[in-house]
């Protein structure tokens, strides 16, 4: 325990001190890295318990547009947007998830729901391209650094930003998963009848976990297109956001806490890679490797790079006998 | 009636046929195996390219490029189980379902880098048919009788032969028909060869209709996963049906408002279809 309070402070310390070692280029692939990890980490809490959803695309598009929609239309800054775009994410997923967690939709017919409900906020926010500008995008109305209009230029105020959101996110993920509320979770996602029988309320549960989740990915949606000041159906929502969220939350490790946010890394270091060595005549090497990556650790690894290391650290740990008292 | 909605609700008729030729594969698969291939669309696109390079490029005769293209996606549909299916045939199914997404990021991509995004056509124009004020692609025409024909000869083969019924009892019992002697492997690599056979018939008749870039997959996949559903798995009667309703709400509503609304609508109708019957819009 004190091992890990003493790595968890090292942690925070580098983390702190980050930006102001890192060039600015390095500093705008760690901020990315931040804001995408604790999307994925939204996704990994609700996938950990057999709960995929192919549809996370919906809630990060829902948040983005809702947040960028009321400030360019109304003026409502996003600090209201952001709730308001969680609030929606959250109802959505009620809406979804109620009747699918009544009628035991689970496994890939979970899935196939969620993806279809990708599929419909992607096509309402092309459908609706007098005000969202479609396929083509749309910018958040810039008026440079204000913090009415959560709009920074410095890149090492948002850091700090993203960094906190990460945090909270961490310990939410902590607290909302701690003591008998995970075993009942892990209950239901190896057996949800005998869970049942056992006395656990598993639609609450999973709903639980689904409105969580969501609500999340809303408010990182809004955020990281806050961040990057462009929204396009493709890069906040729809079936490919989808897959590049479940990928990357299963390759770092969905199991662990840290796992997506590695999947984060892994993902942002993969593009940027390719693109610096190649060049952008190389247009969809990184995806080529993702995929075949995708599928090797589904058939080898899959808890993830992290799950392997966590593995590897508990096999390493456990010859050595315990400390005398 | 109004000419131009008569007209819509025909191409409906014709889009359901191709929707239909489209889930049929899958529809084997998923019934069978128990796996959802989302990259199934994607392997369509894999024989589109095929029939486009054999065809536009070498200039082989169409009929023989269609032949090569659909042998190329059943190989690939082999190969797919034999590599990625079959060694975590036994962990959650959502874990092969997501495998095939690694295998539709690599296509996709892969494609790209291959072609690049470029739309390519095989330069093939059939005629339109005139009937009266109504005009009829002749192409869709064709799809949706290869549709119903192939539709009709893989519910023979499943009925009426040996390797048919074998396939539909592993369908029902996957543990049992080891011990009736016979091998469940060889049952689900033929399976995939059949399903890949028809995600390459469907290449050949989307080719007429459809210009090839790397991203088709994406506007057929959805749409033809919710057929699969809704029409029960493993039942292609139910999966031509549940074709042609998607087809006419698709058809009629984009006639009446948006292209976007119409599919906005037919997903949203499957969610709710899933939720009132699960089991499909056949099921007692």
């Amino acid at each position: 325990m004190t091992d890990r309070r003493i790595a968890s402070g090292v942690g925070l310390a580098v983390l702190a001190a980050l930006p102001f070692l890192l060039q600015p280029y390095f500093l705008h692939i760690a901020i990315q890295a931040l804001l995408l990890g604790l999307i994925y980490t939204a996704w990994g809490f609700m996938g950990r318990f057999g709960l995929v959803s192919l549809g996370h695309g919906a809630f990060m598009g829902v948040g983005a547009y809702t947040s960028a929609l009321l400030w360019n239309l109304y003026g409502v800054t996003p600090w209201l947007g952001i709730p308001a775009g969680m609030m929606l994410a959250v109802l959505l997923a009620l809406i979804i998830g109620y009747p699918c967690f009544h009628l035991r939709i689970v496994g890939h017919y979970f899935a196939l729901v969620t993806l279809a409900l990708g599929q419909v906020v992607a096509l309402l926010i092309i459908a609706a391209r007098d005000v969202t500008g479609g396929s083509l995008g749309m910018t958040p109305r810039a008026v440079g650094t204000s913090l009415l209009a959560f709009q920074f230029q410095d890149r090492v105020q948002f850091y700090f930003i993203a960094l906190a959101l990460w945090l909270a996110v961490m310990g939410a993920r902590a607290w909302a998963s701690r003591g008998m509320r995970r075993a009942a979770l892990e209950a239901i996602g190896e057996d949800e009848t005998a869970a049942e029988a056992a006395g656990i309320n598993v639609l609450r549960e999973k709903l639980w976990v689904f409105v969580i989740s969501a609500a999340v990915t809303a408010a990182g949606g809004s955020i990281f297109a806050q961040y990057i000041m462009y929204l396009n159906p493709e890069t906040v929502s729809g079936v490919g956001v989808s897959l590049q969220i479940v990928f990357a939350a299963i390759a770092g490790g969905m199991y662990s806490a840290l796992g997506p946010t590695v999947g984060a890394l892994l993902t942002l270091s993969l593009t940027e890679g390719l693109r610096i060595f190649f060049g952008t005549s190389f247009v969809g090497a990184a995806n080529t490797i993702y995929g075949i990556l995708l599928i090797l650790f589904i058939i080898f690894m899959p808890r993830g790079i992290l799950g392997v290391v966590e593995a590897w650290l508990a096999r390493a740990a456990r010859p050595q006998p315990a400390p005398a008292e | 009636m109004d000419i131009y909605l008569l007209e819509a609700v025909l191409n409906g008729v014709m889009l359901g046929g191709l929707l239909a030729l489209l889930a049929l594969g899958l529809n084997l698969i998923f019934g069978v195996i128990d796996v959802v291939w989302i990259c199934y669309a994607e392997l369509v696109m894999g024989g589109m390219y095929a029939i486009y390079w054999l065809h536009a490029i070498y200039g082989w005769p169409f009929l023989l490029a269609c032949a090569v293209a659909i042998a190329l996606v059943a190989l690939f549909g082999l190969v797919l189980h034999r590599l990625i299916i079959e060694p975590i045939l036994g962990s959650a199914p959502i874990n092969q379902l997501l495998a095939t997404g690694g295998m539709l990021f690599f296509l996709q991509s892969f494609a790209t880098l291959l072609f690049g995004t470029d739309f390519r056509n095989v330069g093939i124009r059939l005629p339109i048919i005139e009937l009266g004020d109504i005009d009829l692609s002749f192409a869709r025409l064709l799809a949706f009788i290869t549709a119903i024909v192939g539709a009709g000869g893989l519910y023979l083969f499943l009925a009426r032969t040996y390797l048919g019924t074998a396939i539909r009892a592993i369908a029902q019992d996957r543990e049992i028909m080891g011990l009736m002697g016979v091998d469940p492997r060889r049952i689900y690599l033929i399976t995939s060869a059949i399903g890949g056979g028809l995600a390459g018939l469907a290449a050949c008749l989307l080719v007429l209709q459809y210009d090839v870039h790397p991203f088709i997959g994406l506007t057929f996949g959805p749409i033809t996963f919710m057929i699969c559903v809704l029409g029960g798995l493993g039942n292609m009667f139910g999966g031509v049906i549940a074709a042609f309703i998607m087809s006419q709400i698709i058809s009629i509503v984009g006639y009446y408002f948006s292209v976007e609304l119409s599919y906005v609508l037919a997903f949203v109708l499957f969610i709710v279809l899933i939720l009132i019957r699960p089991r499909g819009i056949l099921a007692r």
